[in-house]
């Protein structure tokens, strides 16, 4: 047996452990992540679990051929328990020289290549940077190699629709996405159908595109392939009965926000001003106007928290959206919304920072803007979504906490939350608690200043209801009255009582549970945000081994659970992976005096299985 | 049957903390003045302001009101109207609060033409910083920042609003209720985004500075009352106006009897021409009068909020009652049994 087949050999034994990883990857023009979605929407039809990491390019369309153009689309599916896109690529799809050198470190040895040989012209390879073509060269010996001309396999598909060569070429991505779709055995229905609703005005590139698919499809079937092609197949996954869609964390987080909305039996007005990554929930906010969700695009990031703040003032609940530098210009209304004590969403979906950064990867970094990110002595809940799913559930919370504490709420989601998709098991919404918000209507005895006493919320009195009228404002308000109050010990006050309604909330929370493991023990690997995935794979090896190590989630960032302390002092160590330099780490240090080690991650990528695994081991091992 | 509200219905119990012999004092109780007779009840009223001396205003209205942070109030009022496009809303802001670190908000507010009174107390200097020049003080002001007179030059609000697509534009006078009233009643009325300058004394940082309009004496030669209809007329015995040159298409000041001048010759004030009205707001101080009165009022769009609920209800009607179980269910959905 040569090397290459023991290699092969063992990496058909892994994807019994592991699933499979398939990326593709291309121009930013190829269409990559159509192609992604439709495998992803296929995948998810056939029955297998699975997690999908788009990663493109912030350039739009960049020069053809370039690396930094390179789209990519990765979904692992498999027969169990998926909840990372997957460390290393088991297929690769690459559509050009650049796609293909920026995709192949993560290549696993005896993965599968299809390329476009057409695309392998001298020009860009050397734009990929090649001084041979590794097609020939013997440098890609390590894999499976199937060159296939794309560009000309699809032309012919195409010709009958009589399409010009450029709208002809196009149909490449649909070409792949039929052959990829042969190689799992995935129906290719749901594509053909999207493609039919897509293009219900041009039938004719309707038709050419199901062409395209149907000739892919057709090549696997009936082209000579080399040995061993048919090696994935992937057993449908063991999964809990239901009714199940897929879903972004974008989506399930805008889903989520109306069903908050009906919960507190408020209507909402979500105002934003485009940002990447963050633009999805206003895109998909404005499109369900069914609702009692009013949106807005604002001029700038301080006039949609603004709108949001005089929406909560008028008895609608405001919710602004953005990433880090916009959420930095929000800064002074949201102290605003601390200072008037309005309920307030804001959503937060992170990026690779500081300024514009990265602004299409995804990062960790704006924990400490979170808690900590505003004048004076301001605090208020910061809540994190760890799955695109959970995106959903962590929206509802914040419409409850910012409604029934008088507050603003900020809603941690990131890059890679937003883009990436897992399946859905669809819940019953009727199965949901309402939490309806009573704005106050009796006169007698009413001041701005009245607190709820068990929250401790301020009395939430609209413009409309007649013998409320009163006054708010950003200058100091006296404890009694509400009336502006330059008074010392007033002032002391009033900013005592603001922490404590915040502090108060640990008691409304659930306590912290442990997601997987012991309650103790020698390690506790604790995350927040998207980390869930890969810190929940690494943990169930270890363990797998025989490992003492539990892990602990945090969606309450701020404030904690109130049993988060006595659980994290019930272990020897306590390993925090984060992609930032340590903000959690740091919180957890100087709120508990607790030793907890970082493991940190600042490339704009989640975090890989074997790097938490590793870093487990590690600690484990420094006993 | 209640009995009808007066002035002293929109006082508050708060001691008014302005400068004696402020400008805002003479303004405050013209408003409280007309708010009874506005036809608006005092609960759906609400007053947002920035940050400034002109923004404490809020807390001397015995309506709703909210005083926000420096430059937002257009914003904040945005988002009040889109929630309850009912209330009646009304921005008090000043000239660095509106014009300067609000300035955005200001022109999309008006382009937008969100059902509001913006009401703008132009004193040409910052007051509660304690007197530094402001984006409309005149070149050559000396204030702590431009101890050597300030450079850049000012800009014209009313010329501002026009530019950015305001749909009613008026200028008056803080202490002249009999011009301030009407003009605030007609910004009342108008559907949308009505932005009313107000020339307001400082006392203490820019004391006089519109005497040169506000002067009994010299007002008749000074000032230029516009009314809709009628000829643009000034001086003691309205002998002079304002002509069109149709050879330079810039406007002069002529006088009648002079020059074979009629009245004929004599433009009449048009609120709908907004060519017009950005000419009148671009007259040389000194040269000309100050026009005042209605500059520019155009009937011809619906405010934004009533645009936002119109294309809602549209949407509605199209898709039908709206269920959370039912978007959680759209798109592709599978069953695993």
């Amino acid at each position: 047996m040569s090397v290459v087949e023991d290699m092969r050999s063992q990496a058909e034994e892994a994807k019994v452990l592991d699933g499979v990883v398939v990326r593709f990857a291309g121009d930013s023009g190829d269409g990559m992540q159509l192609t992604g979605n439709n495998f992803t929407e296929a995948t998810a039809l056939y029955g297998n679990d699975l997690a999908t990491f788009p990663d493109f390019p912030a350039e739009i369309r960049a020069p053809a051929g370039a690396t930094f153009g390179v789209s990519a689309f990765q979904i692992y599916f498999g027969a169990d328990d998926v909840t990372t896109p997957g460390d290393a690529t088991d297929v690769l799809v690459a559509m050009n020289p650049a796609a293909l050198t920026t995709n192949l470190k993560d290549l696993v040895d005896g993965g599968l290549i299809i390329v476009d040989t057409d695309a392998f012209t001298d020009k860009n390879l050397v734009r990929a940077g090649y001084t041979a073509n590794p097609l020939d060269d013997g440098s890609l010996d390590n894999y499976r190699v199937l060159p296939i001309d794309i560009t000309k396999q699809v032309l012919e598909a195409v010709k009958p629709y009589g399409l010009s060569h450029k709208f002809g070429v196009r149909c490449k991505n649909m070409w792949t996405l039929g052959l990829t779709m042969w190689l799992f055995d995935r129906s290719r229905d749901a594509a053909i159908a999207g493609l039919k609703k897509k293009f219900a005005k041009a039938p004719d590139i309707a038709d050419a595109n199901i062409a395209a698919i149907n000739a892919g499809h057709a090549y696997g079937e009936t082209a000579e392939l080399p040995t061993g092609i048919e090696v994935y197949k992937v057993p449908r996954a063991n999964v809990e009965p239901g009714l199940y869609r897929n879903t972004t964390g974008s989506e399930a987080l805008s889903y989520g926000l109306v069903a908050g909305g009906q919960l507190a039996e408020l209507p909402i007005v979500f105002a934003s001003y485009p940002i990447t990554p963050a633009s999805a929930l206003l895109h998909t906010l404005s499109g369900l106007k069914q609702f009692d969700v009013v949106t807005f695009q604002a001029e700038d990031e301080i006039a949609a928290a603004c709108a949001a703040i005089g929406a909560s003032f008028a008895g609608s609940l405001g919710v602004t959206s953005s990433s880090g530098p916009g959420i930095a210009l929000k800064a002074e209304a949201i102290s605003l919304a601390c200072a008037t004590e309005l309920p307030l969403v804001v959503v937060n979906t992170q990026r690779g920072g500081p300024s514009t950064g990265l602004p299409t990867k995804t990062e960790q970094s704006d924990l400490n803007q979170s808690i900590y990110g505003r004048h004076g002595d301001t605090p208020m809940p910061v809540i994190a979504s760890s799955t695109p799913t959970d995106c959903f559930d962590v929206a509802i919370e914040a419409v409850r906490l910012a409604t029934q504490f008088s507050t603003p709420v900020l809603l941690l989601s990131d890059g890679y939350l937003a883009n990436a998709s897992e399946p859905w098991k669809v819940p019953d919404f009727d199965e949901y608690e309402h939490f309806p918000v009573k704005h106050e209507t009796n006169p007698e005895g009413f001041s701005p200043a009245n607190r709820n006493p068990e929250t401790l919320a301020r009395v939430w009195a609209k413009p409309g209801t007649p013998g409320l009228e009163h006054r708010i404002g950003g200058i100091e308000r006296d404890f009694v009255t509400g009336d502006i109050s330059y008074e010392p010990a007033n002032h002391h006050k009033m900013t005592m009582i603001r922490k404590q309604k915040i502090d108060g909330i640990a008691k409304f929370i659930p306590d912290q549970k442990v997601d997987q493991g012991n309650d103790t023990g020698k390690l506790a690997v604790v995350g927040w945000g998207s980390t869930y995935g890969a810190i929940h794979q690494a943990v169930k090896r270890a363990r797998a081994e025989g490992k003492d190590v539990s892990h602990i989630h945090i969606r309450y960032m701020w404030p904690m659970p109130a049993n988060l302390e006595a659980l994290l002092k019930g272990f020897e160590k306590v390993l925090i992976p984060e992609m930032n330099t340590g903000q959690l780490v740091n919180v957890i240090r100087a709120k508990f005096l607790i030793d907890a080690k970082a493991l940190n991650k600042i490339s704009g990528q989640p975090f890989k299985i074997r790097e938490i695994e590793a870093e487990i081991k590690a600690q484990l091992e420094g006993n | 049957m209640n009995a009808p509200l007066t002035l002293k219905d929109y006082e508050t119990d708060q001691e008014v903390r302005w400068c004696p012999g402020c400008g805002d004092y003479a303004i405050l109780k013209t408003i409280q003045k007309y708010m009874p007779t506005s036809g608006i009840s005092k609960e759906n009223t609400v007053f947002v302001s920035g940050i400034g001396c002109s923004s404490r205003f809020p807390y001397y209205m015995n309506t709703y009101g909210f005083h926000t942070i420096h430059g937002r109030a257009p914003s904040i009022a945005t988002g009040v109207k889109l929630a309850n496009p009912e209330l009646d809303v009304w921005v008090i802001t000043g000239d660095g609060d509106g014009f300067s670190i609000g300035g955005n908000h200001m022109i999309h507010v008006l382009r937008r033409n969100v059902d509001l009174q913006i009401i703008l107390f132009n004193n040409e200097i910052y007051g509660l910083t304690k007197g530094q020049y402001s984006p409309t003080s005149k070149v050559g002001t000396r204030s702590p920042s431009t101890p050597d007179g300030s450079i850049d030059a000012p800009l014209d609000p009313c010329s501002f609003a026009i530019g950015a697509g305001a749909q009613f534009v008026a200028r008056s006078i803080d202490t002249e209720a009999k011009h301030l009233t009407p003009i605030l009643e007609r910004a009342h009325q108008h559907r949308g985004a009505s932005f009313v300058e107000i020339y307001q004394n400082c006392p203490v940082y820019n004391d006089g500075n519109f005497d040169y309009v506000k002067d009994k004496k010299t007002a008749a030669d000074s000032r230029l009352v516009l009314e809709h209809g009628k000829p643009m007329l000034f001086g003691a015995d309205n002998q002079k106006g304002i002509r069109l040159n149709l050879n330079t298409l810039a406007l002069e000041v002529v006088t009648l009897g002079e020059d074979g001048v009629t009245e004929a010759d004599i433009l009449v004030h048009d609120e709908g021409n907004k060519v017009i009205a950005q000419m009148l707001t671009g007259l040389e101080s000194g040269k000309f009068p100050e026009p005042i009165g209605v500059l520019y009022c155009a009937e011809t769009r619906k405010a934004y909020t009533e645009e936002v609920y119109d294309q809602r209800i549209a949407v509605r009607e199209a898709r039908g009652p709206a269920n959370v179980n039912d978007l959680l269910r759209s798109g592709h959905t599978w069953t695993v049994s």
